[in-house]
């Protein structure tokens, strides 16, 4: 059995929270960067090198790079040998994020409730956290900073198992076709096939947290995430949604074993300020 | 890369057309969806407004917290569809100026012909950048809203891009369709 004392926990999800809204990933950048040589719209261009030069002031000055600092989503995965001690781990998680907003000077964006009042709490918390179980004495922890432009261009859809592999790729151009400009283009593209309802959208979360380098191992659904990249680009949207060909910086599709009757696919949109960071204790 | 004056005049209005850069200066003020709401409920009640639309122009912004030494946190665009509901009453009042990111409602492209306004875009996640170009920032209104009250915005040479003028022309269907291809 190996103790960890939550306060480690709260110290690093507010550094993770700190460094996921001031520093774009030198994968996001490169691929940024890649695709302005090969955009042929000029004002897609412009735009992305607009992009390209915010995200270098952020690092720099230690600036959000965007206002919408996000709901703060929190990927917990505990190896079963762990101990937490010194109080509540879910606490402590959430006064990582309460210090990383209030200290950081990062926007305040979660109502404590939905339809009422939509009071803002003032701390940014609560936080969404995902655990999952593993063997070992590790903990992994991933946090997301989830802009809701992005967000709110989200879709999931129950697809019947017949409708297959066309179906899956008609679901998701449409998705990102119905978002246009909103969702703040070029994009990464999670997709989350399989499993339940719920458990589409954990996986389309899950992939907009991995590095653009990354590709799913199987040779299947690498070709697919690259055939649907290609698709995507091609619906003319470009960076901003002003036109071009600069659509998708990625698109990652995260699979699970599913039910006989079902085919669920789930897209999560994120911006092209892809914010997450993460960390192993 | 045009060099606009805030607020606008009407030559100007008929002059920009969709898909013009453009370098704006002068004032603006922010609004998002809670200080909309507040806005069209006074205008319903036939109350008035805290601060004076008419020929003004509002940026769709909620500001991250200025860090000291900063006239403002970082501020770029919110996605504007979400005040489509309440432009078209802000439009008959003499708004002539929206700044926001992504498409318009029908209702609020028809209101903005019919009044004669021009819809311009900002880079949705380049508000560091964006946020160079504020040079003084208060709260006028709906302070209770914080980053959500209205604020003016003193704004010198803020990068956009008209993407809905005066006549209704509309830079993101016209750009999506000149960069589309074939379906896979």
């Amino acid at each position: 059995m190996r103790e960890i004392r939550v306060s480690e926990v709260t110290n690093i999800v507010k550094e993770l929270f700190l460094k996921a809204n001031y520093v774009i990933g030198e994968d996001v950048m490169e691929k940024l960067a890649c695709m302005r040589e090969t955009e042929p719209s000029p004002l897609g261009r412009t735009v992305l090198s607009q992009i390209l030069e915010n995200n270098r002031l952020g690092a720099k000055e230690e600036l959000a790079v965007c206002q919408d600092t996000g709901m703060s989503i929190v990927f917990l995965t505990i190896g079963q040998e762990v101990h937490f001690t010194g109080g509540s781990l879910e606490e402590a998680v959430n006064e990582g994020v309460r210090q990383a907003y209030t200290e950081g000077y990062l926007r305040k964006s979660i109502v404590a409730e939905p339809l009422f009042e939509r009071k803002n709490t003032g701390d940014n918390t609560p936080c969404v956290i995902h655990v999952r179980l593993v063997p070992g004495d590790k903990v992994h922890i991933l946090a997301i900073a989830k802009g809701f432009g992005s967000e709110n261009m989200s879709q999931l859809k129950m697809l019947t198992p017949s409708e297959g592999i066309e179906g899956v790729k008609r679901f998701v151009l449409k998705v990102v076709e119905e978002a246009g400009p909103n969702p703040c283009p070029p994009l990464v593209v999670g997709v989350g096939i399989g499993g339940s309802f719920e458990l589409s959208a954990l996986m389309a979360k899950r992939a907009t947290g991995l590095p653009l380098t990354r590709h799913n191992k199987d040779s299947r659904y690498r070709a697919l995430e690259e055939e649907l990249e290609k698709g995507i680009n091609a619906l003319g949207i470009g960076p901003a949604g002003y036109g071009g060909r600069t659509t998708a910086l990625k698109v990652h599709i995260i699979t699970a074993p599913t039910h006989i009757a079902g085919l669920p696919v789930a897209v999560n949109i994120c911006c092209h300020a892809a914010r997450h960071a993460d960390d192993l204790i | 890369m045009k060099k606009i004056r805030l607020p606008l005049d009407e030559k100007t209005i008929h002059e920009l057309k969709a898909g013009d850069e453009v370098l704006l200066t002068g004032t603006v003020y922010t609004a998002r969806d809670a200080a909309h709401k507040r806005l069209v409920a006074l205008i319903e009640k036939g109350e008035p407004l805290p601060i004076e639309l008419s020929g003004q122009t509002i940026y769709y912004v909620g500001p991250a917290p200025a860090k000291p030494g900063y006239a403002i946190g970082s501020a770029g665009p919110t996605s504007s569809y979400r005040m489509d509901i309440y432009t078209p009453p802000l439009l008959k009042l003499g708004l002539k100026g929206m700044i926001g990111k992504g498409r318009l409602g029908p209702n609020t492209m028809k209101a903005m012909v019919e009044c004669g306004a021009v819809y311009f875009g900002a880079v949705g996640g380049s508000a560091v950048l964006i946020s160079k170009s504020i040079k003084k920032a208060e709260v006028v209104a709906y302070p209770d809203l914080g980053a959500e009250a209205i604020h003016r915005f003193e704004v010198e040479d803020l990068p956009a891009v008209v993407c809905v003028d005066a006549d209704g022309r509309n830079l993101y269907n016209e750009g999506t369709k000149l960069y589309k291809q074939a379906a896979l």
